[in-house]
């Protein structure tokens, strides 16, 4: 019983979103794609990880920036949280320690689009959070 | 945690993390007796008897990354404070049933906050696993599953933006 949307809603998004995708063709291949994970175990969802998460999927599409924004797991940095993993196209991941939308707003500024770096990055010797066994 | 979403998010991490191939999620109200079930079933690795009458204590976890485990004793209280009950039933290799029982007219009653966010941000983090949302309320009915979602968009992923946005909208509009 579907009030207002239904699947077909989803069919119209689905040939919209193909059709974007033909005109950046290969700008959507996974590895031209920034890849950013946020850390979403309790601590990181009780500080405000999923306001976090919810502003950089909007954000990076209203600025058309091909992303992909994923949860995981305890990174292990507590302390610190929210803590994304920022992973540009062919270069080494970044974490960030207490993101909040500011902060995330500033990540895409500066450090995704520029590159310039941004404060708040915490040192990671080095393991990937995949790497990691929550 | 502030709201039902942020709680769901955290439970039904547990059963991501317990390699769960199909996820459940039942937002079920009684008008009758005044009560919302929120239940996470999964088929994951499920836990022992042991862990399952430990891990509503605090300092239980099985992760290595930090010392305590508080997703499951935040939301027992939650529901308890509502006096509610909470429930967990759990077999070794077969999978996991968490049910939280909310008296929802009780003044401690949580908002559900973004349940349709929560599910979107769940689902378009695991796209393999294969999600069931289902609520009841009187005479109002929803159901969701990404099984259908994804036999229409052939190939488009559950992490797309706009999908992110389309199951975020077509729960939140439902529950209302
Ligand atoms: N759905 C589940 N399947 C298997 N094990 C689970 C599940 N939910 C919880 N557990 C076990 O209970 C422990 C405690 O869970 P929780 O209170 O959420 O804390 P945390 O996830 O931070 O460890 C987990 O570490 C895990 O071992
Ligand atoms: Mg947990």
């Amino acid at each position: 019983m579907n009030k207002i949307k239904s699947l077909d809603d989803l069919r119209k998004i689905k040939a919209d979103v193909e059709g974007k995708m033909k005109l950046r063709e290969h700008s959507e291949n996974a590895e031209n794609l920034v890849q950013i994970k946020v850390a979403m175990a309790t601590c990181g969802i009780a500080s405000g990880a999923k306001t976090v998460m919810d502003f950089l999927v909007s954000d990076l599409d209203k600025r058309n920036i091909p992303a992909v924004v994923t949860q995981t797991g305890c990174m292990g940095y507590c302390y610190a949280e929210p803590t994304i993993e920022v992973t540009k196209p062919g270069e080494e991941p970044i974490v960030f320690g207490y993101v909040d939308t500011k902060k995330a707003e500033e990540i895409i500024t500066k450090y995704i689009l520029t590159g310039e770096l941004v404060d708040g990055i915490i040192p990671v010797n080095y393991e990937k959070i995949e790497d990691k066994k929550n | 945690m502030k709201d039902l979403s942020l709680h769901l998010i955290d439970i039904l991490q547990n059963s991501t993390r317990a390699e769960a191939t199909e996820v459940y999620v039942g937002l079920i109200y009684n008008e009758t007796d005044k009560t919302l079930t929120l239940s996470i079933k999964d088929n994951g690795k499920g836990m022992s008897a042991e862990m399952v009458k430990n891990v509503t204590d605090p300092f239980c976890t099985s992760r290595t990354t930090r010392k305590v485990g508080l997703g499951i004793p935040l939301l027992k209280q939650n529901a308890e404070k509502t006096e509610g009950n909470f429930q967990i039933k759990s077999e070794l290799n077969q999978g996991t049933t968490v049910s939280a029982v909310f008296k929802y007219e009780h003044v401690d009653m949580l908002p559900l906050g973004d349940i349709g966010g929560a599910m979107a941000l769940t689902i378009s983090s695991w796209e393999k696993t294969e999600f069931e949302f289902d609520y009841k309320k009187g005479d109002n009915e929803f159901n969701l599953k990404t099984q259908d979602m994804k036999e229409v968009l052939e190939g488009v992923p559950l992490s797309n933006p706009q999908v992110i946005n389309y199951i975020k909208e077509i729960i939140n509009e439902n529950i209302k």
